[in-house]
C-alpha cells in the first residue's frame, strides 16, 4: 500500500523515528486524543459509560450504542470522501438516504407478505438500485456536462425529498416486518447488524481503494485534474464513479435508517447527515481541496461525531444548546488540527526545551527550505 | 538620487545563510551600482535565490551585513527592505488575473482621500507607473486575465516601480515569455537602468543576460566562483564556471548527435492527413518516422503546440485523419493516444504535468498505471522496477522518491514527466518545450536523452522556442507559422537558425515581421 498516509504506513513511520514527536505529527494524533477524551468525560460523569454487559444473548451498552448509531453516518461519510478527494461535494446524500427509505418502506408496505424474506431482500435491492442511479445521475451532471459539484448535488438535494415524498404520498410509511427490522436493530454473533453492514463495508472499500490503484487514481485527479488527464487517467471515468458511489453507500445508509425506526420519513430522514458526513471526512484530515485523502481519519471523525451525540444526553447538556457543544468539540479539533496551531505549539514545546542543548533543525526549517532554494 | 554617482547602492559582505542545517550561502559578496544591471548566475540550487532573499529580507543571515547608502541595515522583511528602496519583480504568474490592471499595480499602495480609496487618482498614478515603461496604450480598468502574459509580466515590473525603488530585483522575469516579449522587457529594464536605478537580474537565457546586463556574478554550490564585466567574458568561459567540471558534455552531445544520424529509410509510424482543427490550426500534413527527430520551429501561437496536441489526442481534431502503422486512428484522448504508444509532454509542467501532491515515485508509474486500469496495480516490485530503470537513465535522486513532486526544481519535474512516459514505451514521443526554465545541465541530460531514444527507434517530435536547440537535435524541421505549416527541412550542415527565420521571413509580405524572432535565442 504505497500511496498514502493509510494507518499501516504512516505507524510504520512513527515507530521508525521512533520519538513521541512523530507520533503528535501523525495526522490522526488529534483527532484520536478528541475522541478519547470524549471518552474519558463520558466516563467520569457516568462510570460505568464503557462498560459492557450481555443481555438477551448480545452486546449491551453505550459503547455498542455508539457503533450501532453510526452506522449510516459511516456509510455516507464513506462516499464522501471519495468524492470530496476528486475535488467535488455530494450536498443530496441526505436526501437519497429519504428516498431509499421511502422506497424500500412503501415497497414492504403494498406487498402481500410483508415480513416474507423475499419481499425484503427485493425491497433491498430496489433501493440500493434506485440509490446507485440517483449517484450516477449526480456523476454525470458532473463529469459529462461539467456542472460544479455542489449546484449538481444541489439539485437532488432538493429535488429528492420531494420525491421520496411522492413515493410515500406525503405519509409517514410504517410497517411490521421482522426480517427488514434485522437489518437496523438486530444483532448478529451478539453485535448490532447495522454496524457489521457498515464496518463491513467501509473494510471493504478502503481495502478495495487501498489495495488497487483506485486511491491513487483518485487522488491524482483531486489534485490536477489537467495533467491526469493527459497522463492517460480517465477523469471522467473515476468522476462519475465515485459519486455512483456516494449514492449507493447513501441508499444503504437509508435503509438502515428506516429499518432501525420501522418507518419512511420523507422530511426527517437523514436531515444535515450531508454535513455531519462533510464534518467526519474534514476532521480526519481529508482537506476539501481535494487530493489526498484518509479513510481511516473519516473512521475516527464519524466515531467523534456519534460519540458527541451519546456524549450530549449522557452529560446531560439541555437539547437547546446541543448544536452549540457540538460545534465547540469540533471547532477544537479543527484547530488542533490546523498548520498554523501546530507550528504555536511546536514553537512553545520548544521554547520550554531551550535549557537543554536541542539541535535548531527541526521540520519548519525544512520546510523553508523547500521554498527559499530553487 | 542623493548618493554620489557610480558609488554602491548596495553592498553585501560575507553572506552566509544556513538552512536546514546546510549552508547554502557562504561567505558571498555582492555590489549594486545605481545605473547598473547585474546579473546573478548560476545553476538551480547554486544559491542564487537564496541571495535575493537574504538581500529582500526572506531569508534570515547567520552571518555577514547589508549596507544600503552606506548605512547599514539588517534586512529582516520585506516591508523593511521596500522602505530602504528594494523591490522585487514578482513573475507574472503571482499577479491577481481577476482584478483590474490599475488594482494589480497599486495593491496595497491605492490612494486614499476622504471616503476611503480615491479610484482616480490611484488609476492615474497606475497609468503613469506603466506609460513610464511604455505601456501607455493599456486600459488601467481592464482586467489583467485580458493581457498577455508578456504584458502581465511588464504590469508586474509597474507594481515594483510604483514605490520609486532604488534597487530592482528580477528573478526569472521572462521564463514565460516569448523572444520578441522578452526583448520588450529587457527593454524596460536598460530604460530604468538608465534612470539610475540599480538593477539585480536572474535569468536561465544566457543571450538575454549577454543582451541587459554590465556586471554578473556566478555562483556555484553557494560560493561565489566569479566577477565579470559582461563585455570582457567569453561564453564558453561562463558556463564552465557555472558547471564545474561539466563543460565537456556541450562537446560530447555534439558528436553523439553526429553518431546518430538518421539515414532516413523506413514507412512513417504516424502520418497526419490534412489534419487540422477550426480556429485551431489549418488542415496539415505531416509524417513521423521510426528513429528520427522532427523539430517544430515557429513562434509561439505558430500551431507548433497546437499540431503536437492533435497528434497525441490532447485535442481532438475535427479534420483531417490520422494513420498510426498503416492504420487510421481515432485519438479521442490522451488516454486512448497513450494506448496506441504516442506520448506527449506539455509544455506547461507544472500546471498540467506534474500531479504536484503525489510522489515522485507516482507520478512516474501514473500513466503507466492509468494504461492498466485501476483494477490492476503495478505491484511494488514492478514499481521499483519501472522506477529504478529511470532513476538511472535520467539521473533522478532516490532520496527525491518519495517526497511530493511539487517541491522538486523545474528540471527534475522535467525529468519526472520525461520518465512517466518513458516508462509507457512510447513509439511516438512528442516533447513540448522540454527544455524551458531549466537548468543547462537538466537541458543536456534531457537533450540526450532525446538523441538516444530516436537511435533506439523511437519517432520524437522536437519543440523548442530556442530555435539553435532545435537545429541541433532535429533531423528534419517543421515550419510553422500562423497556425499553419510552411514548410520543412531536412536538417544539415548548411542548416541554421537563419534558415528558419528566412523561411519564416519569406513566407510573408511584410519583412519587419522579421524582427519577431531572436535568432540568438538558446
Amino acid at each position: 500500500m504505497p500511496t498514502s498516509p493509510t494507518p499501516s504506513t504512516a505507524s510504520a513511520a512513527a515507530d521508525a523515528s521512533g520519538g513521541f514527536g512523530a507520533v503528535v505529527r501523525h495526522p490522526l494524533f488529534w483527532p484520536v486524543v478528541a475522541l478519547v477524551a470524549l471518552l474519558a468525560v463520558n466516563t467520569a460523569v457516568r462510570p460505568g459509560f464503557l462498560s459492557v454487559s450481555i443481555l438477551d444473548d448480545h452486546l449491551f451498552g453505550s459503547p455498542i450504542d455508539i457503533l450501532r448509531n453510526c452506522a449510516p453516518l459511516m456509510l455516507v461519510a464513506l462516499g464522501m470522501s471519495l468524492v470530496i478527494a476528486t475535488r467535488g461535494i455530494d450536498l443530496s446524500v441526505g436526501a437519497v438516504v429519504a428516498i431509499s427509505g421511502a422506497v424500500a418502506l412503501t415497497f414492504i408496505a403494498g406487498a402481500p407478505d410483508p415480513a416474507s424474506t423475499t419481499t425484503v431482500f427485493l425491497a433491498i435491492g430496489m433501493a440500493l438500485v434506485l440509490g446507485l442511479v440517483l449517484g450516477v445521475w449526480n456523476g454525470f451532471l458532473v463529469s459529462v456536462l461539467g456542472i460544479q459539484p455542489i449546484i449538481a448535488t444541489l439539485i437532488l438535494m432538493t429535488a429528492g425529498r420531494g420525491v421520496a415524498m411522492l413515493i410515500t404520498e406525503g405519509q409517514i410509511t410504517t410497517v411490521t416486518s421482522a426480517p427488514f427490522k434485522t437489518l437496523g436493530a438486530g444483532y448478529w454473533l451478539g453485535l448490532p447488524v447495522a454496524t457489521l453492514v457498515a464496518f463491513g463495508v467501509f473494510g471493504l472499500v478502503a481495502l478495495l481503494v487501498r489495495r488497487t490503484a483506485l486511491g491513487m487514481l483518485v487522488e491524482s485527479v483531486g489534485i490536477n485534474p489537467a495533467a491526469s488527464r493527459l497522463a492517460g487517467v480517465r477523469a471522467r471515468t473515476i468522476v462519475w464513479t465515485v459519486f455512483a458511489l456516494s449514492g449507493l453507500f447513501s441508499g444503504l445508509a437509508g435503509l438502515i435508517l428506516s429499518s432501525n425506526v420501522m418507518a419512511a420519513d420523507a422530511n426527517n430522514a437523514g436531515l444535515f447527515i450531508e454535513l455531519d458526513a462533510i464534518l467526519a471526512v474534514v476532521i480526519g484530515g481529508t482537506s476539501l481541496a481535494g487530493g489526498k485523502f484518509s479513510l481511516s481519519g473519516t473512521f475516527v471523525g464519524v466515531l467523534i461525531i456519534a460519540t458527541l451525540s451519546l456524549t450530549v444526553t449522557n452529560v446531560g447538556i439541555s437539547p437547546l444548546v446541543t448544536p452549540l457543544f457540538k460545534a465547540l468539540v469540533v471547532a477544537a479539533v479543527t484547530l488542533l488540527q490546523s498548520p498554523a496551531m501546530r507550528r504555536k505549539l511546536a514553537e512553545r514545546t520548544r521554547r520550554r526545551g531551550r535549557t537543554a542543548p536541542v539541535p535548531p533543525s527541526d521540520k519548519p526549517a525544512d520546510v523553508s527550505t523547500d521554498k527559499v532554494v530553487a | 538620487m542623493t548618493s554620489r554617482p557610480g558609488a554602491p547602492v548596495v553592498e553585501m559582505h560575507g553572506i552566509t545563510v544556513a538552512l536546514g542545517g546546510v549552508r547554502v550561502l557562504d561567505d558571498v559578496n555582492l555590489v549594486l551600482r545605481p545605473g547598473e544591471v547585474h546579473a546573478l548566475m548560476g545553476e538551480n540550487g547554486a544559491g542564487k535565490s537564496t541571495l535575493i532573499g537574504a538581500l529582500t529580507g526572506t531569508v534570515p543571515l547567520l552571518a555577514g551585513d547589508v549596507v544600503v547608502d552606506g548605512a547599514p541595515t539588517t534586512p529582516t522583511s520585506v516591508a523593511r527592505s521596500r522602505a530602504d528602496g528594494i523591490a522585487t519583480v514578482f513573475q507574472e504568474t503571482h499577479l491577481s488575473p481577476h482584478l483590474t490592471v490599475a488594482e494589480n499595480v497599486m495593491i496595497g499602495h491605492e490612494v486614499r482621500g476622504w471616503f476611503g480609496i480615491d479610484w482616480g487618482r490611484t488609476r492615474e498614478r497606475a497609468s503613469a507607473a506603466l506609460a513610464a515603461l511604455g505601456l501607455e496604450d493599456i486600459d488601467p480598468r481592464a482586467p489583467l486575465s485580458a493581457l498577455s502574459p508578456a504584458t502581465k509580466q511588464l504590469v508586474a515590473v509597474a507594481r515594483a516601480i510604483v514605490l520609486e525603488p532604488r534597487v530592482l530585483v528580477l528573478d526569472e522575469p521572462t521564463s514565460s515569455l516569448d523572444a520578441d516579449e522578452a526583448a520588450r522587457l529587457l527593454g524596460v529594464v536598460r530604460r530604468l537602468c538608465d534612470q539610475g536605478v540599480a538593477v539585480l537580474f536572474v535569468s536561465h537565457f544566457l543571450e538575454q543576460v549577454f543582451e541587459v546586463s554590465d556586471r554578473m556574478t556566478v555562483l556555484r554550490g553557494g560560493r561565489v566562483v566569479a566577477e565579470y564585466r559582461t563585455a570582457e567574458v567569453e561564453r564558453a568561459e561562463l558556463i564552465s564556471k557555472m558547471l564545474g567540471e561539466d563543460i565537456d558534455a556541450l562537446q560530447a552531445l555534439r558528436s553523439q548527435r553526429l553518431a546518430h544520424h538518421y539515414a532516413g529509410s523506413g514507412e512513417a509510424t504516424l502520418r497526419a492527413a490534412s489534419l487540422g482543427r477550426q480556429g485551431v490550426l489549418e488542415p496539415t500534413d505531416l509524417e513521423l518516422s521510426r528513429g528520427e527527430v522532427v523539430g517544430f520551429a515557429g513562434l509561439r501561437g505558430s500551431g507548433r503546440t497546437e499540431l503536437a496536441r492533435l497528434m497525441s489526442g490532447a485535442e481532438r481534431a475535427d479534420r483531417g485523419e490520422l494513420w498510426l502503422d498503416g492504420a487510421r486512428v481515432q485519438l479521442r484522448s490522451p488516454g486512448v493516444a497513450l494506448r496506441h504508444r504516442i506520448a506527449m509532454s506539455s509544455e506547461n509542467v507544472r500546471d498540467d504535468g506534474i500531479v504536484a501532491g503525489l510522489t515522485v515515485r507516482e507520478n512516474i508509474v501514473l500513466a503507466l498505471q492509468a494504461l492498466r486500469g485501476w483494477s490492476r496495480p503495478l505491484s511494488r516490485g514492478e514499481q521499483d522496477a519501472v522506477v529504478d530503470t529511470y532513476l538511472d537513465a535520467l539521473h533522478l535522486s532516490a532520496d527525491d522518491l518519495d517526497r511530493p513532486a511539487g517541491e522538486l526544481s523545474g528540471g527534475t519535474q522535467q525529468k519526472v514527466l520525461l520518465a512517466r512516459l518513458l516508462a509507457t514505451r512510447p513509439h511516438v514521443l512528442i516533447l513540448d518545450e522540454p527544455t524551458r526554465g531549466i537548468d543547462i545541465a537538466a537541458k543536456l541530460e534531457i537533450q540526450r536523452r532525446v538523441a538516444r531514444l530516436a537511435g533506439e527507434g523511437v519517432a520524437v517530435v522536437f519543440i523548442s522556442s530556442q530555435l539553435e536547440e532545435v537545429v541541433r537535435l532535429a533531423d528534419r524541421i517543421v515550419v510553422l507559422k500562423d497556425r499553419e505549416k510552411i514548410g520543412e527541412l531536412s536538417n544539415g550542415p548548411g542548416v541554421t537558425v537563419d534558415t528558419i527565420v528566412e523561411m519564416i521571413a519569406a513566407d510573408v509580405d511584410e519583412l519587419d515581421e522579421l524582427d519577431e524572432l531572436d535568432p540568438g535565442d538558446s
